[in-house]
């Protein structure tokens, strides 16, 4: 049950042997109903995007302590475990509903700032939100890379865009590949690093490490 | 005075729990900038931790406020009463027919159905298989009456929440569009080919797949303008309701006005349209007042959600 140290992956998230598996894992108030082994709590990459970039291997910049702006909340189930190794957290989500089940995630931690706000309109909560080191993206609406375009604003100079791209959201009946592409080329002010697909993780997504131009 | 310029909490007192939320509610700047910082400067906070305390007590009260008005709207209540209603509905009839296997074993003239369990629940039981299903079929009608109370409750709300739209299509129907969408907002923002096809979800994506030919109407095949058109009519008839049916949620969505010529001028198209078959459908008058029988969507393969 020793945890494996990880130089890829960021302080506060160790890969730890879990129901015969090695499984990402971080410290805090369970929220999904997750596996737990003592403080640790199972991060399942199959059920967070964020998860499973960190299980492919890619190098997101993260290294633990950062200010993250995540954008496309949800419910709360992979910024719950950012809030676990990061610092100040701002979670941004559309939708009521799912934000109804977000607070008491935030209620249970120290540095998760919840806002209903439309991430299509950065300065709904421009006022509240500080630069970062950080901004992650998981929304499913169309216009992905316009989303990640005008919230360029927040990121510090040698911060990190983490974007899932989802290709569903912009077009179910284009080929993933082509809504990928389209993604890219619409993308500005960023360098793109690294692009990986989610597969098999979550079907039909891309995640995208860029920095600012 | 430090510039805190566009900051949630610029002029606001430490202490001013109500101001802070609102603000982080509505407040709007271009640009981030260094707020914990500027907190710390313009004396709002002694120190960072304490600007983290301060924000995350305002955007927590902030956002459940926003979340708790967003929710008990009435077109939010709306749609979980019709989804309750269709659960109800649901599981009244998967237990009915466990009911009626079980009851058939031990009372042979226990028939099938509501009504079945009805009888039942009416029974005296003899041994503790016996109490077991009366106690069942006692299940059986509760649910059933829920349903009925569900459905009351929607028939009340639902020309409340959108009266244009409900005086239209009948309250049950209405309420199931808002529920498909997602709301009444997102119903009156729908072009109305979505609206046309709003319960055909699965037809829909065959279609958009290459697999199948693209469905003609949703859930609105329920009402009497689509379900007693002519079959070779019923794509048009589906059209032009579905049209006026987005037309009227967005009046209700974003004017509340009654606007009783739309329906005038929906009859006058689906008379326009039936006169093509010479078919007049076997209930020309309109009737929007009785809601069709919930089953008859099924009874259309391919378009069931």
């Amino acid at each position: 049950m020793s945890p494996e140290s990880d130089p890829d992956l960021p302080a506060g998230v160790e890969r730890r042997r879990l129901d015969g598996r090695d499984r990402l894992a971080t410290r805090g108030e369970p929220v999904y109903g997750e596996p737990t082994d003592g403080e640790w709590r199972v991060w399942d990459a199959g059920r967070s995007k964020l998860g499973a970039m960190l299980q492919s291997g890619m190098d997101t910049g993260l290294g633990g302590g950062e200010t993250v702006l995540y954008l496309g909340a949800a419910s709360g189930t992979t910024v719950s475990h950012v809030a676990d190794f990061a610092g100040p957290t701002y979670a941004v989500e559309f939708a009521p509903r799912p934000t109804r089940d977000l607070l008491p995630v935030a209620e249970a931690r120290d540095n998760l700032f919840p806002l209903l706000k439309d991430a299509r309109k950065p300065e709904t909560y421009a006022h509240v939100v500080e630069p970062v080191d950080a901004l992650v993206q998981d929304v499913a609406t169309r216009g992905q890379a316009e989303v990640a375009n005008r919230n360029r604003r927040f990121l510090r100079e040698d911060g990190r865009l983490l974007a899932v791209v989802k290709a569903r959201s912009e077009d179910v009946t284009a080929d993933p590949e082509d809504v990928f592409e389209a993604f890219l080329d619409a993308l500005s002010g960023y360098e793109v690093l690294e692009t990986t697909s989610l597969d098999p993780y979550h079907e039909d997504h891309l995640a995208v490490v860029a920095r600012p131009e | 005075m430090s510039d805190t310029e566009g900051g949630w909490f610029a002029g606001l007192a430490p202490d001013d729990a109500e101001g802070a939320a609102r603000r982080i509610r509505d407040g709007e700047t271009d640009s981030p900038r260094q707020w914990p910082a500027l907190a710390v400067e313009s004396g709002f906070a002694a120190d960072t931790e304490a600007y983290y305390d301060r924000l995350r007590e305002a955007t927590l009260a902030a956002t459940r406020a926003a979340v708790r008005e967003a929710e008990t709207a009435g077109d939010r209540q709306l749609v979980h009463a019709v989804r309750s209603m269709d659960d109800t509905e649901r599981v009244a009839n998967e237990l009915a027919e466990r009911l009626a296997e079980w009851a058939g074993t031990r009372y042979p003239d226990a028939g099938t159905g509501v009504d079945a369990a009805r009888d039942l629940a009416a029974r005296d039981p003899t041994d503790p298989a016996d109490e077991r299903v009366v106690s069942l079929a006692r299940r059986v009608v509760d649910l059933t009456d829920e349903r009925d109370d569900l459905r009351a409750f929607v028939e009340r709300t639902a020309p409340e929440v959108a009266p244009n739209l409900s005086a239209m299509a009948g309250p049950v129907l209405a309420a199931r569009l808002v529920a498909l969408a997602g709301g009444l907002e997102s119903l009156a923002k729908k072009p109305s080919g979505t609206v046309q096809v709003l319960g055909a979800e699965d037809a829909l994506f065959a279609h958009l797949a290459g697999r199948a030919s693209s469905p003609k109407h949703g859930v609105i095949f329920v009402h009497d303008y689509v379900r007693n058109t002519h079959p070779d009519e019923r794509g048009s008839a589906a059209r032009a309701l579905a049209g006026k049916l987005s037309i009227a949620a967005r009046v209700d969505h974003y004017s509340g006005d009654l606007r009783p010529e739309l329906q005038a001028e929906l009859d006058e198209r689906i008379t326009t349209i039936r006169a093509r078959t010479d078919d007049p459908g076997p209930n020309s008058a309109p009737d929007t007042d009785v809601e069709p029988t919930d089953d008859a969507a099924s009874d259309d393969g391919g378009d069931d959600a």
